[in-house]
């Protein structure tokens, strides 16, 4: 996706927000600069939840009237609002809508009539497990594509890379996840279907962790392992090739970027060979943006694991958060949205606190 | 250094002709744009004309791409597809540029506490996960094409704000800008006459970076029930109704998928195609 761009060349530069300060006494200005990441993680997480509350206040769908039903008598529906606050005016409803988020209240869903905060957190393992999974084989193939990109420019494998990042950006997830499915599982039967384990295990594996592998392995069930690892493959290719595109392609320009260093030049002049050069002395000095660049395509996909596991009909906070959409589940959408919400922020602050670090170690 | 030489050997129009992804990219997207201007005349029966007898049809001489659930003719279908996709684009683009555009000059102009509470802003929609609140914003406010369109809408301008910015700041030290201010040019001239034309070439370049995951977003809207109300012909909504029979009849969600695809493909090819072309090292 092309959204990650902008992302990227905030990558390419993260020296800026190091720059400004002083030499020397060097380890006196972590403090400030973890201070600092943590005001404008707070800022952004409570930008989040004020852009929630409008969202609430501005739809047209009104709690009170969702609490009693279309039939509840008019002293009903007035006694709702009050217990919701409705009544008051809009500082106060916030101060409450703040209080409640502070204590985890985040309302009971109207579809499972659970409190919104135990859904999630029946949820939420699956998908972290589906997207931790993702990350890891995107990071893999993705960062190896670009190497091997950059060892030959202009050659097969870079034509290769540039291609596999190209229709990555172009090919939208639920269409990719449909079509996987329709061919490894319809018509060639190589991997399971829809879900998270067989029917045969469903309702013997007990969710204690809510990781769907380590669960099965803890359940001691002959083949409940394999189950479970089966039915993550294609959600995982298909989220995984979702990120794979980005990540080649950084991976690619920013060691490109390197190889025109003056460093590089005497290296070269000294014999070593390309891939020394590519792999010893390049490499390390791209693990900032590389960082970086990880741990937003980790963060877009938990995002993008919506749209995959209701293609997929896995079990995870995404399609919690679909269904709450199709049933008019204005808690349980808002709940997920902050939830999911809240892990990507905290993961961009982590990375440029994370970024930040290392570029001082390096004396940059 | 060869892209200097081709620079002055060849006349800009066969400079384009030797990109020919950038070639490919400009044809599908104006393809599509005639698809859409001109879908009545094209396609060959109306798109909502339901005949349950002839349901789930496989593609055939008459309906070429098949028919979907309701007998409605698919390639019909796809073909007054391209509408509210490029209308949600261009609602996207009308809203985003400008904001961003907007807020960046101001906040590089005056700079000071006008510019760090804007650019802080900035960081604050930039860190959004933002596909995630467009999917939210849509479903507590209501499906359609306007309020997709203005969900990622406010999501997407930091990046065209962070970008004016930078180059309004760059240029409130030129002499160029001292000079008019001199002559007693007043600041909303200046910045709609002077600045805003500077800042221009780059934001369009961005945009064409950014369609392509605006037109994949929009589909994930559609896909998900939150774009244009049924009956409406859209492409992301069509691959869900696909769903329902993909291992039967898989066609149904395959075609409007892949319609989707090479738009998207399309806007990649003209954008990385003008990327080369104004920075060669990227070649």
């Amino acid at each position: 996706m092309s959204f990650d761009q902008s992302e990227a060349s905030r990558a390419a530069q993260p020296e800026i927000a190091t720059s400004r300060r002083p030499q020397g006494r060097r380890y006196l200005f972590v403090l400030p600069g973890l201070a600092s990441g943590i005001v404008s993680f707070a800022i952004t997480l409570l930008a989040l939840v004020l852009v929630t509350f409008a969202m609430t206040r501005l739809s047209p769908i009104d709690p009170a009237l969702q609490l009693v039903g279309d039939h509840a008598s008019q002293s009903s529906y007035q006694q709702a609002r009050v217990e919701l606050g409705l009544d008051q005016p809009l500082p106060v409803q916030l101060g409450i809508y703040l209080k409640r988020l502070l204590t985890g209240d985040l309302g009971v869903s109207l579809s499972t009539g659970q409190p919104v905060l135990s859904d999630i957190a029946r949820t939420f393992p699956a998908t972290v497990e589906l997207a931790t999974a993702a990350i890891v084989v995107a990071s893999l193939v993705g960062v190896g594509l670009g190497i091997l990109a950059v060892l030959k420019p202009g050659g097969a494998v870079d034509a290769i890379a540039r291609f596999v990042s190209l229709v990555g950006f172009s090919t939208p997830i639920f269409w990719l996840g449909l079509l996987a499915l329709l061919l490894f599982y319809a018509r060639l039967g190589w991997l399971p279907g829809p879900g998270r384990l067989d029917v045969a295990y469903a309702y013997t594996v007990e969710a204690v962790t809510g990781f769907g592998i380590i669960d099965a392995f803890l359940s001691g069930q002959d083949g409940a392992v394999a189950d479970a690892s089966a039915h993550l493959v294609l959600p995982v290719l298909v989220l995984a090739f979702y990120g794979l595109g980005g990540i080649a392609r950084l991976t690619r320009s920013a060691l490109l970027d390197e190889l025109g260093q003056d460093y590089v030049m005497v290296a070269r002049a000294k014999g070593a060979g390309r891939a020394r050069i590519v792999l010893v002395h390049a490499l390390p000095n791209i693990v900032g943006p590389l960082l970086t660049v990880l741990a937003l395509a980790y963060a877009h996909l938990l995002e993008g694991a919506v749209l995959t596991e209701t293609v997929f009909a896995w079990p995870g906070i995404g399609r919690y958060l679909t269904t709450g959409m199709f049933a008019g589940d204005a808690p349980a959408v808002l709940g997920a949205t902050i939830v999911v919400g809240t892990a990507f922020i905290f993961l961009n602050a982590m990375t440029d606190l994370a970024v930040g670090r290392l570029q001082k170690r390096r004396g940059r | 250094m060869s892209a200097v030489s081709s620079l002055t050997q060849h006349s800009p129009v066969r400079r384009l002709l030797r990109k020919p992804a950038l070639v490919i990219g400009t044809a599908i997207v104006a393809i599509t744009v005639v698809v859409a201007l001109f879908a009545p005349v094209i396609a060959p029966f109306d798109p909502y004309a339901q005949d349950t007898a002839i349901r789930l049809m496989p593609p055939d001489a008459i309906h070429w791409l098949g028919t979907d659930a309701f007998g409605r003719d698919l390639l019909s279908r796809l073909l007054y597809g391209t509408r509210p996709t490029l209308l949600l684009v261009l609602l996207v683009i009308v809203f985003m540029a400008p904001a961003g555009v907007v807020i960046g000059i101001v906040a590089g102009y005056f700079g000071g506490i006008t510019e760090r509470v804007l650019m802080r802003v900035t960081d604050v929609v930039m860190s959004f996960p933002r596909l995630l609140l467009a999917f939210a914003f849509v479903s507590l406010l209501g499906a359609g094409i306007f309020n997709g369109g203005l969900a990622l809408a406010l999501t997407l301008w930091p990046a065209y704000a962070r970008q004016a910015r930078t180059e309004t700041a760059r240029m409130r030290a030129s002499d160029y800008l001292a000079a008019s201010e001199m002559l007693g040019i007043p600041g909303w001239r200046l910045l709609l006459f002077h600045v805003l034309p500077m800042v221009l070439p780059s934001a369009t370049v961005r945009v064409a970076l950014d369609l392509s995951g605006i037109i994949i977003a929009a589909a994930g809207l559609g896909f998900l029930g939150l774009g244009v109300k049924p009956p409406a012909a859209e492409w992301g909504s069509m691959v869900a109704e696909g769903t329902q029979v993909v291992f039967d009849q898989w066609w149904i969600a395959a075609a409007p998928g892949a319609a989707i695809f090479i738009l998207s493909l399309g806007f990649n090819l003209v954008a990385d195609g003008l990327r080369d072309l104004m920075d060669p090292r990227h070649g």
